[in-house]
């Protein structure tokens, strides 16, 4: 592999480790995105992302502790 | 800008650099213990300079970004990068994967120099110094970007950067003194610790950014940080009888 193209492969490495961890992270984002403008200045969007973060990395390591 | 945010910044900014410190220092001290510190010290000198020269290019852009667009930005890779660290940090806690060694690592990286100088002796000062230059660039690109997300959306830049220089400067000066891998730094706990501030910042960030208005401001955070901290250490619970029964 070139060295530029390790250094994108480590650079994206920073961010992400786990691929369906960082997916489920962005599914969330997209959900709160969503309800921040279907319902803007109301806490939706900020329950959307904490309350999902949250049920996505438990869930990720349950599943990852049971592999 | 209240204190409870600046403390969290400068914390987050200075125990994220340590580990990312020791860590770059690891590379640097089995590049120097297997070709001197002459390839080791230019090859992380290259790799300094390199990081200033992109913190004064990109440092300068970051006030012509919208607020809210830096905010949502930050808070993603925030919130990427933290979780990221929080995963890691619950699995090895729980004992799913191994901790990491700094010893080990060392072991690794001097094992792979004596390697590649059976392969390459002409090219071994270049290769090594590389070594030690990827290991800064790399770390030091965290440090970088966590300094900058912790601090570039409150004014917080100088402080976070302090608090960064500091874990630097700290971790050097204990590398040289000893010669040897700082092992005995309780990485995991940094990595824990620093994984649910991060999170908690980016939960913060991206939402300040889609205009939530957080109950509380900027005191938010806090409430986050002590959410999360509650939810990874559940996390290491249900992870180790989860590994228990399967193991059973």
């Amino acid at each position: 592999m070139s060295a530029p193209m390790e250094l994108l492969r480590e650079l994206a490495g920073l961010f992400v480790d786990d691929g369906a961890l960082a997916l489920a992270l962005i599914a969330v984002i997209a959900v709160a995105v969503a309800a921040a403008a279907i319902m803007p200045g109301t806490l939706a969007a900020g329950i959307v992302l904490l309350g999902g973060s949250i049920g996505v990395l438990l869930a990720n390591v349950t599943m990852a502790a049971r592999r | 800008m209240i204190w409870t945010t600046a403390a969290t910044a400068v914390s987050a900014a200075f125990l994220s650099s340590l580990v990312e410190a020791v860590e770059a220092l690891t590379i640097v001290l089995a590049v120097a213990s297997v070709r001197g510190w002459r390839p080791a010290g230019l090859g992380a000198a290259a790799g300094l300079a390199l990081l200033a020269l992109i913190v004064l290019v990109l440092g300068p852009l970051l006030d012509r970004i919208p607020l809210y667009l830096l905010q949502i930005v930050i808070g993603v890779l925030l919130l990427l990068f933290g979780m990221r660290w929080l995963r890691k940090a619950i699995l090895r806690a729980a004992g799913v994967i191994p901790l990491h060694d700094e010893m080990l690592a060392f072991a690794h990286e001097t094992e792979e120099l004596h390697e590649q100088a059976r392969r390459h002796e002409r090219r071994l000062d270049w290769l090594a110094g590389t070594a030690a230059f990827k290991a800064v660039v790399l770390e030091g690109l965290e440090v970088v970007f966590i300094v900058i997300a912790v601090g570039a959306g409150r004014g917080l830049m100088l402080p976070a950067s302090l608090g960064a220089l500091a874990a630097c400067l700290l971790t050097c000066g204990a590398g040289l003194a000893i010669h040897r891998p700082l092992a005995r730094v309780p990485e995991n706990t940094l990595k824990f610790a620093v994984g649910v501030m991060l999170s908690a910042f980016g939960v913060f960030w991206l939402g300040e950014g889609l205009g939530v208005p957080w109950p509380g401001g900027d005191l938010a955070i806090l409430l986050f940080v002590a959410i999360f901290l509650i939810v990874a250490l559940t996390a290491v619970a249900a992870a180790r009888r989860s590994a228990a029964q399967v193991t059973r």
